[in-house]
Formats: C-alpha cells, structure tokens, sequence
C-alpha cells in the first residue's frame, strides 16, 4: 500500500460522482480507487484509467477455441474412428468441413467467453474465499465511495471533496483498517 | 446545414449514366453478334482456343448439367425435345441462350443492387421511427436521402424483370416461357403463383407499399421540423410501425419473385431472411459512407465519432448475420445433400469457384477481421475501406444469386455487367444526391434530436 492514510469520500448519486471526479483530477489528486454498486458509464475515462486489454484476451481465447474444435473434430471423426458423416464418407476434414462449423463457432464462443470471466476475476483480484475489499458495505446498495490518497493535505482535500457533494467524509488508515 | 448537389458530382454521375448506357449498348450488341447461323462456328472456334483435348468432354460436362438438374433450361420437355432434334443441336440453342441472357443478367444484377440498397436503408429507417431510437435522428435526412431511389430503383428492376418476358427471349425467368412450362410438370404446379400477371400485380404491390412509406415518412419528418407538437412523430411512429409488417412480408415474397424463381425448381425456406440480411449489410453501409463524405465536406458536424461507430458495429454485426444466414441455407442443403436442392450449390461450386467462396472471404472474413476492433470504427477512412468490400462483397452476392440460372458458365464479370454498375450507380447517386439537397441535413424538429446530437459512446 502506497498510502497510509486515506480519504472515504461517500455520494448517493452516479452524476454528482462523476462531476466529483472531474474536479478531483482537475486538482491533480490521485483517486486510488472508486466503489459503485453499479457500472458508471464513462468513469474509467473520467478517472484515466488505461483501456482495459480484456478484448485482445478475448480474441486470443477465441483463436484457442476454434483450433481446440479442428483438432478436437480432426481426430474423433476423422483419424481415430473415420465416420461417414451424412452419407458423405470422404474421410477428409475438409470435404467434411461444413458439418464441423457449429463446433467450430460455439467452442469459440465457449473458450473466450468462459476464459475471458475467469481473467477478469483474476485480473480483478478475485477469487473464492478472499476477504472482501470493499471498505463500506453501502457501496453495494445505493452509495458511491470515492478513495483518495492522503499526502498531508488532509483539510485541503476534505474541503475539496465536500464541495464536490460529498454526503460523508471519512478518514481511515489503511493499514490499522485491517478486517 | 443545407446541401447542394455539386456539379462536379452531377457532372460525374451523368458521365457515370453514358459510360453505362454505352456499356450495356455495347453488351446487348455483343451478345447478337452471335446468332443462329454462325453458332457452330463460334463453339468450334472457343474449342480451339481452350487448346486441351478435354475442352470438349468440360463444355459437353456441363451442358448435360445444367441440363439435367438445375437451372436455365433444366426442364424435362425440353430435354425430350432436344433428343428429337439431336444432341448437338440443343447444346448450340442451349449456349446461344446463354448468350443472349447475359447482358440481360448483367443489367438486372446491377439494377437489384442499388434498389436493394435503398430499400435495406428505408427498412432501417422505418426500424429508427419505430423502436423511438433516440442515436440515430441526426442521420434522418441521410438515410432519407437514400430511400429516394426505392421507386426508381425498384420501377426498374420490375421493368426489366417484365421486359426480358415480353420484349426479350424469357431471358431471365424460364418460368414466362410458355415452351418451357409446357414441358415442365414442376412449373405447372407452381403456374398459378408464377404467372406473368400476378407477377406485375405483385410487384405493383411491393413497390407501392414501399413508395407510399417512404412517401409519407418523408411527409411527415419534414413537417415535424416546423411543426410545436410531436403529432407528426406520432404518426411516423404508426406509420413505421405498420410498415414494417408489411415489409417483412413483402420482402420475402419480392425475393421470391424477383430472385428465386429464376431457378423455378429449386426453393429455400430462408432466401427471405437472406436476401434481407445482404440488402440490410448494404443500406448501412452507404448510410455510413455517405454520411462520412458529407462529414468531410463540413456538412454534418451534428454526427460525431459515436455515431459512425455505431454503423460501422452495425455493419459488423450484419455481415456476421448475413454470414449466419448464408451458412444456415448452405449446410443444411449440403448435409442433405437431396439432388433437387444441392444442384444449386454444386452448380455454384463446380462453375462460379471464385465468385461462390470469394464472396464469403470479402463479406465475412474482411469485415470481421477489419471492424473487430472497437478504434477501427471510428477511423473515417477505415470505414470507408471496409465499407467498399461490403458492398462488392454484396454485389457479387446477387451476381451468384442470378448469373448460375441465366448464363450458366459463361458468366464474367466484363463489359456487361461493369456497364450495367456504372449505369445504376450513377442513376442512385444522381437521384440520392438531389434528394438530399432539398431539405436540412438535420432534422431538428425530432423530439429526439437533442439526445442524438449529445450521443456518444
């Protein structure tokens, strides 16, 4: 943890978060992390995250995929037990192609779209048993919890950030705020 | 925000008209040039030049083909005719045919092209008004610009459907061939839908319906912009509601009549829905391109980034659609593999190899690959690009839809059909360009407007 102390800064509506964001990098304050109890369109952006790279995983999960199926239906119906397939007992892969397509496409599907959840657990830090993050349970229902890192400006930052429509501020150090 | 048809573009598109007016001069010409009499002649002459020894064993291969299963003049009668007369004989009366068919072919592909363009864009449309879509009004005026051609452009291609069964040889449609019909128990059965008269007075009653929509759609957008109610968004919305019910119909039953029975035999549940789908990848595309090029002009600054990214997802996501389809109609014929289906594919396997799966790679893959990422959307050129092999890609989509039936193996794409484009192209762009000139760019009295304006993704 970089910062010991830091700043719970709580608000009960997405659009008065989102201005609050605004105002807070515009002051050049680093936000280590923002709680919502849903997507906020356009936060990642307000708060200068890099694009998320989940898509590019995706793509590549989905290339494994559709190779796992072609080998996979290569040797089940082709090498290891030749079958006739609709009466068509050409025992080539290709010649048998159009038969293997909805193979093909839902193991695509099924590859990105199972590894591309698990990544983003991972990546995420999440995964069973781990004790939850999240510093306030309200964030789950209908609160916004900002969390700004601490650098001795401690009124400067909270007068900021109750202008900004803060509902409640909060000063927690990190490290004693062990669960 | 008004536009004004340039006459540099005007200019263009009428030396577009010319060029193809004198291209398909030039086709219907050629194509006499062979005749009766000088018919052996031009296939002892086409042997020699195939300089393989099977040239001969190839043409007799697929004449007996098309012959016996599929296409043009795959009819029982006439092969009872043909054995009367001598083998040989039907061969050289069978290419002089397809002969003569193809500048026909060629001018009707082109001519169905752009109609469908119009008319994938008027359903688009209608489906904006209908689903209340608060994106897209910015681009009303575009998309109206379009559906102008949907009368012309659909005028057209029933006269020329019509011409080639009454002015022409039946050089399209076996099915208007009394001859045909005659020895032909399968069109019989199917001569009380596939008769010349309620052909024309089914597709008066397509192209009416299309032309009163778009008609009182464009009515109505215009007089909501003077208008202080929303009384004419209400009853676009009605009006687009109700349109797309008729259209859903008619548009399966047009792709019947105006594409399918030109192999009278053979039939697909789906052709509807595919048809549809390859005329719906087409209308957005020119929605976005032309939108683009109008952009670049400096006229529509009300379109941002958001919105060609949201066409360009949707000509994605329609290719990959059109693409589900296609395979949707092709694996189950090919695993059923029932000779009086899977003549259709063996013939576009066998004798259109490059067109058949070059199609696939440009209206699939391409768009795949190419608009997969979500930047790539947003980059005007890119979009362009891609948008250019969509539409080819669809193109040559209707070309292997029509070309198998008519000329059987001796399709090319040359002077014929390249004239034909020109013809049509510069008729659609002539026709949607005036119409965009004569109202707004911006539709401002959509309720909606101000959420489209302010979209962004």
């Amino acid at each position: 943890m970089e910062a010991s102390k830091v700043i719970h800064a709580i608000y009960t509506d997405d659009d008065v978060l989102m201005s609050a964001v605004k105002k807070v990098k515009a002051e050049k304050h680093h936000i280590e992390e923002i709680y919502t109890p849903f997507p906020v369109h356009g936060l990642d952006k307000a708060m200068g995250l890099a694009p998320t790279r989940i898509a590019i995983t995706s793509f590549m999960y989905g290339c494994v995929g559709l190779t796992v199926a072609i080998v996979m239906m290569n040797f089940i119906m082709i090498k290891d037990w030749p079958q006739d397939i609709g009466g068509k007992p050409s025992f080539s892969y290709l010649e048998n192609m159009p038969a293997f397509v909805p193979i093909m496409f839902e193991l695509t599907v099924f590859f990105a779209a199972h590894l591309m959840v698990i990544t983003f657990y991972l990546r995420s830090r999440m995964w069973p048993f781990k004790k939850a993050e999240n510093p306030d349970p309200r964030t789950t229902d209908d609160h916004f919890l900002m969390e700004v890192a601490v650098h001795g400006n401690e009124s400067e930052l909270t007068s900021l950030l109750k202008n900004t429509g803060a509902v409640e501020i909060n000063i927690v150090d990190k490290e004693e705020d062990a669960h | 925000m008004e536009y004004k048809i340039s006459n540099r573009l005007k200019m263009s598109a009428i030396v577009l008209i010319v060029l193809g007016l004198l291209g398909v001069g030039y086709g219907f010409m050629d194509s006499h040039k062979v005749n009766e009499d000088n018919i052996s002649e031009y296939l002892a002459n086409e042997a020699h030049h195939g300089d393989h020894g099977t040239a001969d064993a190839h043409v007799e291969d697929a004449h007996s083909d098309s012959h016996a299963e599929s296409t043009s003049h795959a009819t029982e009668g006439h092969e009872d005719e043909a054995h009367d007369g001598g083998h040989e004989m039907s061969h050289e009366e069978h290419v002089l045919h397809q002969i003569h068919n193809r500048p026909w072919a060629a001018l009707y592909v082109a001519a169905f092209f752009f109609f469908m363009i119009a008319l994938g864009v008027l359903a688009f449309y209608a489906i904006q008004y209908a689903a209340q879509a608060g994106w897209s009004p910015v681009l009303f005026r575009v998309m109206e610009g379009i559906t102008a051609y949907v009368l012309p452009g659909a005028v057209i291609v029933l006269l020329i459907a019509v011409a080639s069964g009454t002015i022409g040889h039946y050089n399209l449609f076996v099915w208007m061939d009394p001859d045909v019909v005659e020895h032909d128990k399968l069109i019989q059965g199917k001569s009380s839908y596939l008769n010349l008269t309620s052909f024309i007075i089914r597709g008066v009653i397509f192209i009416s319906g299309y032309a009163l929509y778009r008609h009182f759609s464009r009515k109505f957008s215009l007089a909501q912009d003077k208008a202080d109610d929303n009384k004419n968004f209400k009853r676009n919305f009605r009006i687009s509601a109700a349109f797309l019910v008729f259209y859903i119909y008619t548009e399966s039953m047009m792709s019947w009549d105006w594409i399918m029975s030109v192999d009278p035999h053979w039939f697909s549940t789906l052709f509807g829905w595919y048809v549809f789908a390859s005329m719906f990848v087409s209308g957005i595309t020119v929605i976005a391109m032309i939108s683009i090029y109008l952009k670049s002009k400096g006229l529509l600054e009300f379109v941002n980034d958001s919105h060609i990214h949201d066409l360009a997802k949707f000509m994605f996501g329609i290719s990959i659609f059109w693409t589900y389809l296609w395979f949707s109609q092709f694996m189950l014929i090919w695993y059923s593999n029932i000779p009086e289906e899977v003549t259709y594919f063996v013939t576009r396997i066998e004798d259109y190899k490059l067109p058949f799966f070059g199609m696939l790679a440009m209206n699939f893959i391409f768009p795949l690959l190419l608009l997969m990422n979500s930047d790539y959307k947003r980059i005007n050129w890119f979009v362009i690009m891609a948008g250019i092999v969509i539409l080819c890609g669809h193109y040559i989509d209707v070309f292997n839809m029509i070309m198998p039936a008519t000329v059987g193996d001796r399709w090319f794409i040359g002077i014929p059909e390249i004239g034909s484009i020109l013809l049509f192209g510069g008729l659609f762009l002539l026709i949607v360009f005036t119409a965009l000139g004569k109202a707004p760019l911006l539709a401002k009295g959509n309720p909606f407007i101000k959420e489209s304006e302010h979209f962004h993704y």
